[in-house]
C-alpha cells in the first residue's frame, strides 16, 4: 500500500514537472511567432507609404468595422478566461459553454475580417496592386490564419473535452490554447492600433 | 486538366544537362544500393522501428551526423568543381561550366555548407551530448526533437531534387539577394527550391531551438545550477537562445519572398513600391546571428577539449560564460555589416562598424581563457586537441581579417572581394568545422564504445591544415590583388591564375583529409578498441558517468551534482554506489517523419505550382498534429527491478572484454591490407557464387 502511494506522488511530481516545462515551452513559442510578427509590423512601417499611385488606408479601411472586430476578439479574450477558471474547478458544462461563446466569437470575427478581404478584392485593391497593400494583406491575413488555427484547436479540444472529460491532460491543453487567444488578442491590439487609427491620423 | 494535376511540372523538367543526368544517376544508384542492402539483410522493419521513429536524442543525434556528413561529401564536391573552373577558365578558355551553372553551384555550396552540414553536425551534437552533461534522461519534448530532424531531412531532399526535377538551383548566391530573386529577375524553379529547403529545415531549428532552452532550463540533474553547467551545455543553450530570436525572422523573410513570387506581391520588388534594401536588412537580421549559432556550441567543444586535455579546471569559468553570453547579445547589433556599401549613411555605418570590433572583445577574452588553461596544464596531444590548436591558428587569422572588414571605409576597398570569402571561411572552418571534428572525436567513445583511430586521424588533421592553408592564403592575397568573389573568367594579365592553382591544389589535400576521415571511421570499426570503463579521456562532466554507449535511459540513477565538472568531483571522492528506480521514458513515434513528409511535399507543391497537393498536404499535417496531441499514451515505465537486469547484463558483457586493449592504433597500410584481405576472402569463399 505504501509503495502504491510512493509511486503515485512520483508519477504526480512527474506530471507536474511535464506541466511546467510545456508551459515554459509554450511561451518560448509565443515569443518566436511574436518576432514573426514584429517583422510583418516593420515591414508594415516600411512600405504602408508606398502605394504606387493606388489608394491609402484612410480611403480603404472603415473605422466602425475595425472597432466592432477588436470588440469582438477583447470579448472572445474575456469569456476565454471564464472558461479557464471553469477548468481549474473542474466544472465541464461551464467550461463547454465558455468555449464555445469564444468560438462563435472568434468566427464572427474571421467572418467579418474576410468579408472586409473580399470587399477590397473585388474593388480592384489586391495583394499585388501596390507595396502598401501587400503588407496589409499579409500582416492581417497572418492574423487572421492564427485565429483560424486557434478556432481549429478549439474545436477540436472542446471535442475532445467533451469525450474524455477534463482531465489533467485537456487542462494543459486549454490552458495552452488560453494562453495562445490572449497572445492573439495582443497582437490584434496592435494591428488595429498601427494598422486602422494610425491610417487615419 | 493536365495543369490542375501536375502544375508546371513538364517533360523539360526531367534531366537533360550532364550535371543534373548525373546527379540524378548517383541518387538513383545509391538508392538502389541502400534498398538492396536492406532488402538482403532483411533490416526494414529494424531500420523503421529502431531508428526511423525514435524519439532517443542519441539515436537522433547520430542520424544528423550521418546526413551531415554525406552533405559535406555532396557540398565539398561543388567547391573542388567551382576551384577547378576558376584555375583553368583564363583568357580564350572557358572552362567546363557555363556562367549560370557557376552561378548555381555557388549558391547551393553556400547553403548546403551552412544548413545542412554545418546546422546538422551541431544539432547532432547538442542531440547527443546536452542531455547526457545535465543528467536528463531525455528532452523536454522528444517529439518535437524528432519531427525537427525530419524536417531538416526534408530540406535536404529538397536541396538535391533539382538535379532529378527542375534542373536548376537558385543563381542568386546563398542569400537569394532581392530583386534579383523576384520573379522577374529569377523565373525559373531554382529560387522555389531555395525557399523551401530553407522554410522546411528552418522551421525544424526553431522547433529544436525551443526544445533545447526548455530542456537545458527545465530539466537539469539536482543541483546542477546555471553557474555549474558545463561549458558545452552553456554554448548550445547561447547558440539555442539566438536560434530561436533570429529563425523566426527567417521564417517570415522567406514567406514575404515567396508571396513576390508566387502571388505577385510588391515587398522586394523594384517595382509597385517595393523595397529591396528591405530584404537586405532583414535577411542579415537573422544571416548574421546564424554563424554565432553554429559557432557557440562549437567555442563549447573546444573548451571541454582543451580543460580535458590540459588536466585542469578552466581557467576562468564566469569570464567564459559572461564571454559567450557577451557575443550572442552583441551577435545581434551587427548585421549591417555586411552591406556598408549599400549607402545607409556614415552615422549608421559608424555605429554597426564600432560593435562590430566590439564583438571581438568577448572572442578574445574566450581565447585568452583557453590558452590561460593549457598554461601549467599537462597537455596530452590526442586529435581533439590538435584540431584545438589548428582552430586557434586559423580562426585567429580570420578574425583579424574580420576586424579590418569591419572598419567602413576598408570594407568599401574589400566588399565582394575573395578577402572576405577567404575570412569567412577562416572562420567557419577554423571554428564551426574544426569544432565538429574536436567533438566527434572527444565523444566517438561515449557514442559507440570504442576509440577514434589516432594514427590515420593525426594524417586527416595535416591534410586539412595543410590544404587550408593552401587554399585560402592565397585568397587572401587575391582579394588584396582585386579578384571579386564568383568570378568564373578572367584574364591572365591579372596574375590571378597561379593563386587559383594553388587554391585548388589546396582544395585536393582538404579532399584528401576528408577521405582519411573516412577511413579513420571504417578502421576503428574494424579494430574496434573498447572503452570498458566510460571514461576514456578522463573527462570532468557528467556524460562521462555514464557507460559508453550510454544506456536508452541515460542514468540508471539521476545523478546529484555538488560543483562544476561534477564528475571529476565524483571521482576524486569515490563513485556513488548504484541503485535502481523507476524510470519513465518517451515512446517511438512516427508522427514526426509524417508531419515532415508532409510538409515536403507542401513545398514541392508550391514549387511546380500544384495546388491541390498544397490543400492536401495541409490537411495532412494538421490531421497528423491533432492525433499526436491528443494521444495522451507517450510514455511508458521501465520497473527499478528490469532497469537492474539491464545494467547487469551490460556489465557481464563489459567484464567479458575487460583486458585492456593495448593494441596500436591501425596505420593506413595495415588498413589496406585488411580491406584487400576481406575482398579476397570473399571472392576465394565463393559465397557469392553459391546465391
Amino acid at each position: 500500500m505504501a509503495h502504491t502511494v510512493a509511486a503515485e506522488l512520483e508519477l504526480e511530481s512527474h506530471e507536474a514537472a511535464a506541466d511546467d516545462r510545456v508551459m515554459f515551452g509554450f511561451w518560448v513559442y509565443l515569443m518566436t511567432d511574436l518576432l514573426m510578427f514584429a517583422v510583418l509590423f516593420a515591414v508594415y512601417a516600411v512600405l504602408h507609404g508606398n502605394t504606387a499611385g493606388g489608394p491609402a488606408g484612410n480611403e480603404l479601411f472603415s473605422k466602425p468595422l475595425a472597432l466592432t472586430e477588436t470588440l469582438l476578439l477583447l470579448t472572445s479574450s474575456f469569456t476565454c478566461g471564464l472558461g479557464m477558471i471553469a477548468a481549474r474547478r473542474g466544472n465541464k458544462a461551464q467550461v463547454l459553454s465558455w468555449f464555445m461563446v469564444t468560438f462563435l466569437l472568434g468566427l464572427t470575427f474571421l467572418g467579418l475580417e474576410l468579408r472586409e478581404f473580399s470587399q477590397l478584392i473585388h474593388e480592384g485593391h489586391t495583394l499585388s496592386s501596390s507595396a502598401f497593400l501587400s503588407s496589409f494583406f499579409v500582416l492581417v491575413g497572418t492574423h487572421g490564419l492564427h485565429i483560424t488555427s486557434g478556432l481549429l484547436w478549439m474545436g477540436t479540444t472542446l471535442v475532445f473535452v467533451k469525450k474524455r472529460g477534463l482531465n489533467r491532460h485537456m487542462v494543459r491543453k486549454l490552458s495552452l490554447l488560453s494562453l495562445f487567444w490572449h497572445f492573439l488578442d495582443i497582437v490584434w491590439i496592435f494591428i488595429f492600433t498601427v494598422v486602422y487609427l494610425m491610417a487615419f491620423v | 486538366m493536365k495543369e490542375f494535376l501536375i502544375g508546371r511540372l513538364t517533360r523539360h523538367a526531367l534531366p537533360h544537362e550532364w550535371f543534373t543526368i548525373g546527379g540524378t544517376a548517383a541518387f538513383v544508384l545509391m538508392a538502389v544500393f541502400v534498398i538492396a542492402i536492406l532488402t538482403w539483410t532483411k533490416r526494414w522493419r529494424w531500420l523503421w522501428n529502431e531508428w526511423l521513429t525514435s524519439v532517443d536524442p542519441k539515436k537522433i543525434g547520430i542520424m544528423y551526423f550521418l546526413v551531415a556528413g554525406f552533405m559535406l561529401v555532396r557540398g565539398g564536391l561543388d567547391a573542388i568543381m567551382m576551384w577547378l573552373q576558376q584555375a583553368i577558365s583564363v583568357d580564350g578558355a572557358h572552362g567546363y561550366l557555363t556562367a549560370d551553372h557557376f552561378q548555381q553551384i555557388f549558391t547551393a555550396h553556400g547553403n548546403i555548407m551552412v544548413f545542412f552540414v554545418a546546422m546538422g553536425f551541431i544539432f547532432g551534437l547538442i542531440n547527443y551530448i546536452v542531455p547526457l552533461q545535465i543528467g536528463a534522461r531525455d528532452l523536454a519534448s522528444p517529439f518535437l526533437n524528432t519531427l525537427g530532424f525530419w524536417l531538416y531531412v526534408a530540406g535536404v531532399i529538397m536541396v538535391n531534387l533539382f538535379f532529378v526535377l527542375g534542373g536548376e538551383y537558385a543563381a542568386t548566391g546563398w542569400l537569394a539577394i532581392a530583386p534579383l530573386s523576384g520573379i522577374d529577375f529569377s523565373p525559373g524553379v531554382g529560387v522555389d527550391y531555395w525557399i523551401w529547403s530553407l522554410q522546411i529545415s528552418g522551421i525544424g531549428t526553431t522547433l529544436g531551438g525551443i526544445n533545447f532552452i526548455m530542456t537545458i532550463l527545465k530539466m537539469r540533474a539536482p543541483g546542477m545550477t546555471l553557474w555549474k553547467m558545463p561549458m558545452f551545455t552553456w554554448g548550445s543553450l547561447c547558440s539555442m537562445v539566438m536560434a530561436v530570436m533570429v529563425f523566426p525572422l527567417l521564417t517570415a523573410t522567406l514567406f514575404l519572398l515567396f508571396f513576390d513570387r508566387y502571388f505577385g506581391a510588391h515587398f522586394f520588388t523594384a517595382l509597385g513600391g517595393g523595397d529591396p534594401m528591405m530584404y537586405t536588412n532583414l535577411i542579415w537580421m537573422w544571416g548574421h546571428p546564424e554563424v554565432y549559432i553554429l559557432v557557440l556550441p562549437a567555442f563549447g567543444v573546444f573548451a571541454e577539449v582543451v580543460t580535458t586535455f590540459s588536466r585542469k579546471r578552466i581557467a576562468s569559468y564566469t569570464s567564459c560564460v559572461l564571454a559567450m553570453i557577451g557575443v550572442s547579445v552583441f551577435a545581434l547589433s551587427v548585421w549591417l555589416h555586411h552591406f556598408f556599401t549599400m549607402g545607409a549613411g556614415a552615422n549608421v555605418n559608424a555605429f554597426f562598424g564600432v560593435m562590430t570590433m566590439v564583438i571581438a572583445v568577448p572572442t578574445s577574452v574566450l581565447f585568452l581563457v583557453w590558452v590561460a588553461t593549457m598554461h601549467k596544464g599537462r597537455i596530452r596531444f590526442d586529435t581533439p586537441m590538435l584540431w584545438f590548436l589548428g582552430f586557434v591558428a586559423v580562426f585567429t587569422i580570420g578574425g583579424l581579417a574580420g576586424v579590418v572588414l569591419a572598419v567602413p571605409p576598408a570594407d568599401f576597398q574589400l566588399h565582394n572581394s575573395l578577402f572576405l570569402v577567404a575570412h569567412f571561411h577562416s572562420n567557419v572552418i577554423g571554428g564551426v568545422l574544426f569544432g565538429i571534428f574536436a567533438g566527434i572525436t572527444y565523444w566517438f567513445p561515449k557514442i559507440t564504445g570504442f576509440k577514434l583511430n589516432e594514427r590515420i586521424g593525426r594524417y586527416a588533421f595535416w591534410c586539412w591544415i595543410v590544404g587550408f592553408c593552401m587554399s585560402f592564403i592565397p585568397m587572401y592575397i587575391l582579394g588584396f590583388m582585386g579578384a571579386t568573389r564568383r568570378l568564373d573568367h578572367y584574364e591572365s594579365s591579372t596574375g590571378y591564375q597561379p593563386f587559383y592553382v594553388l587554391m585548388l591544389i589546396g582544395g585536393i589535400i582538404i579532399a584528401i583529409g576528408v577521405a582519411l576521415q573516412i577511413v579513420q571511421v571504417i578502421a576503428s570499426i574494424i579494430q574496434k578498441k573498447r572503452d570498458t570503463t566510460g571514461d576514456p579521456w578522463d573527462g570532468r562532466t557528467l556524460e562521462w558517468a555514464s557507460a559508453s554507449a550510454p544506456p536508452f535511459y541515460n542514468f540508471s540513477s539521476i545523478p546529484q551534482v555538488t560543483s562544476r565538472d561534477a564528475f571529476w568531483e565524483m571521482k576524486q571522492q569515490g563513485l556513488p554506489a548504484k541503485k535502481y528506480e523507476d524510470i519513465h521514458m518517451p515512446t517511438n513515434t512516427a508522427s514526426g517523419i509524417y508531419i515532415a513528409a508532409f510538409a515536403f511535399l507542401a513545398g514541392f507543391a508550391f514549387v511546380w505550382h500544384i495546388n491541390w497537393l498544397v490543400v492536401v498536404s495541409i490537411i495532412g499535417i494538421i490531421a497528423v498534429a491533432i492525433a499526436r496531441t491528443f494521444n495522451e499514451h507517450t510514455e511508458y515505465t521501465i520497473t527499478a527491478k528490469e532497469v537492474k537486469k539491464i545494467e547487469e547484463d551490460r556489465q557481464a558483457k563489459v567484464s567479458a572484454y575487460r583486458t585492456k586493449d593495448n593494441r596500436p592504433d591501425m596505420g593506413l597500410w595495415e588498413f589496406i591490407m585488411v580491406v584487400l584481405k576481406f575482398f579476397l576472402d570473399a571472392v576465394r569463399s565463393k559465397r557469392w557464387r553459391t546465391r
